[in-house]
């Protein structure tokens, strides 16, 4: 990273630049099994969000204290409470999105993009940076779900934002807001990404930046910094 | 005695199939779309999984049965639970290096990255949230992992099949991956009339 970092160049990394799930592919688990409306999609993702911005401000603020060896055990124990604080909110104040988001507040603990982003960038940088970092991180997150599941729920039930948009003859295909739904679309999204990258790479520009999925195991996720030896296949 | 027996079957039919863990509620989903390029690698993944996820829903039960209900802090279990399964993964690997040779080169390369596998802490949360005893919840744990190894082991021979096919540039890699999970997934809500 050599261009100046600042709070604004930040947020507009985690939206566009580097948005953790249109470029980088992180966090599918999640980014599959919440998006069957479109404020589930924002639900998840602004929980997300403030996870991410909280832990790595209290990562960045740590970074000098905490002893490299037990970095990770250290990252997860922090994150897990904002995630623990978060959930005990969620259903103190939003109930029924405690209710239709259930197991999958808890797991953001191993969502690769919170460990990631404590790995690659707030154990290393300061704690405002690191903040906004967060925070940018977290809105592109929140777009990216909001947009897959508005597309989601438009083709499944027609609506969006349970408002009615389709026209009265239009038959839901139901099958959009099922398990199977949320793998098609995910195949568009990454078949896109592919010509994307590979109208870039005619062009002649770098687009390495783009993973398109075929390393979507989790070997570049911060957390296989903890694997001895990630798998090489032939 | 035949009513449990029943029950635990039924358990067993609904976290296996019914609702796959990577089907229909998209845990793990990692290792599911990464490791499933050889049936072989897929089967030694799949091993793995059963073997963690079974002991790791034993412990966590245990724990949250034992320490975390007395002392009334269930509150804490997304965070014990990681920690647990994260040490358990450690001390299952260094245990196998030093005792079991054989079966530590089968499993050993899969086994760090299983910590990170959601699956895992998705497990030991369902069956607390489920109110499962111990017992129920390793017979939970393993019919889930089960469930995991025959979709992973059945996309891995897909894949393998798929490998001489002329697939559409775009559709290269990933994308043609998921589209046949997504296949998979349609197959799998079949199961649903069973229960």
């Amino acid at each position: 990273m050599n261009k100046k970092e600042s709070a604004g160049e930040r947020l507009l990394n985690g939206i566009i630049v580097e948005n953790p799930t249109f470029v980088l592919t992180l966090g599918m688990c999640p980014t599959l099994a919440v998006t069957t409306s479109a404020v589930n999609g924002l639900g998840m993702g602004l929980t997300t969000m403030a996870v991410l911005a909280l832990s790595n401000l209290i990562i960045s603020l740590l970074r000098n204290i905490i002893p490299d060896k037990v970095r990770i055990p250290a990252f997860i124990v922090i994150i897990a409470s904002f995630v623990t604080i978060m959930q005990l909110l969620l259903e103190g104040f939003l109930p029924s999105l405690y209710e239709s988001l259930g197991i999958y507040i808890p797991l953001i603990v191993v969502n690769c993009i919170i460990l990631g982003r404590a790995e690659a960038y707030a154990s290393k940088r300061p704690a405002l940076l690191s903040l906004f970092d967060g925070i940018g991180m977290g809105l592109g997150f929140s777009l990216a779900l909001t947009c897959i599941g508005a597309v989601r729920e438009l083709l499944g039930a027609g609506e969006i934002f349970g408002v009615r948009i389709m026209p009265q003859s239009f038959v839901p295909i139901s099958i959009f807001v099922m398990a199977p739904g949320a793998f098609f679309v995910l195949a568009a999204l990454t078949a896109g990404m592919n010509a994307v990258k590979k109208a870039g790479e005619k062009r002649g520009r770098d687009m390495s930046r783009i993973r398109t999925g075929c390393d979507l195991d989790c070997s570049h996720c911060g957390q296989s910094a903890g694997c001895t030896k990630p798998e090489k296949e032939g | 005695m035949w009513e449990q027996v029943s029950e635990l079957l039924l358990l067993v039919l609904g976290s296996a199939l019914v609702s796959n863990v990577v089907l229909s509620q998209f845990l793990g989903l990692c290792p599911f779309l990464g490791v499933s390029r050889k049936v072989e690698t897929a089967a030694g993944m799949g091993t793995a999984v059963i073997f963690v996820i079974t002991l790791a829903s034993g412990v966590a039960g245990a724990v949250y049965r034992f320490i975390l209900v007395p002392l009334g802090i269930e509150y804490l279990q997304t965070i014990v639970f990681i920690l647990v399964i994260a040490a358990l993964v450690q001390f299952v690997e260094m245990f196998l290096k030093r005792y079991m040779k054989g079966l530590y080169e089968a499993l050993g390369v899969y086994l760090p990255l299983i910590t990170t596998n959601c699956a895992v802490l998705g497990v030991a949360l369902t069956n607390v949230q489920k109110e499962y005893g111990i017992f129920t919840g390793i017979v939970n744990g393993f019919a889930t992992a089960l469930g995991f190894t025959v979709a992973i082991i059945i996309l891995a021979g897909i894949r393998e099949k798929m490998e001489h096919n002329d697939i559409p540039e775009v559709l290269q890699g990933m994308p043609i991956v998921l589209l046949t999970a997504g296949l998979m997934a349609i197959a799998f809500c079949g199961f649903s009339g069973l229960l």
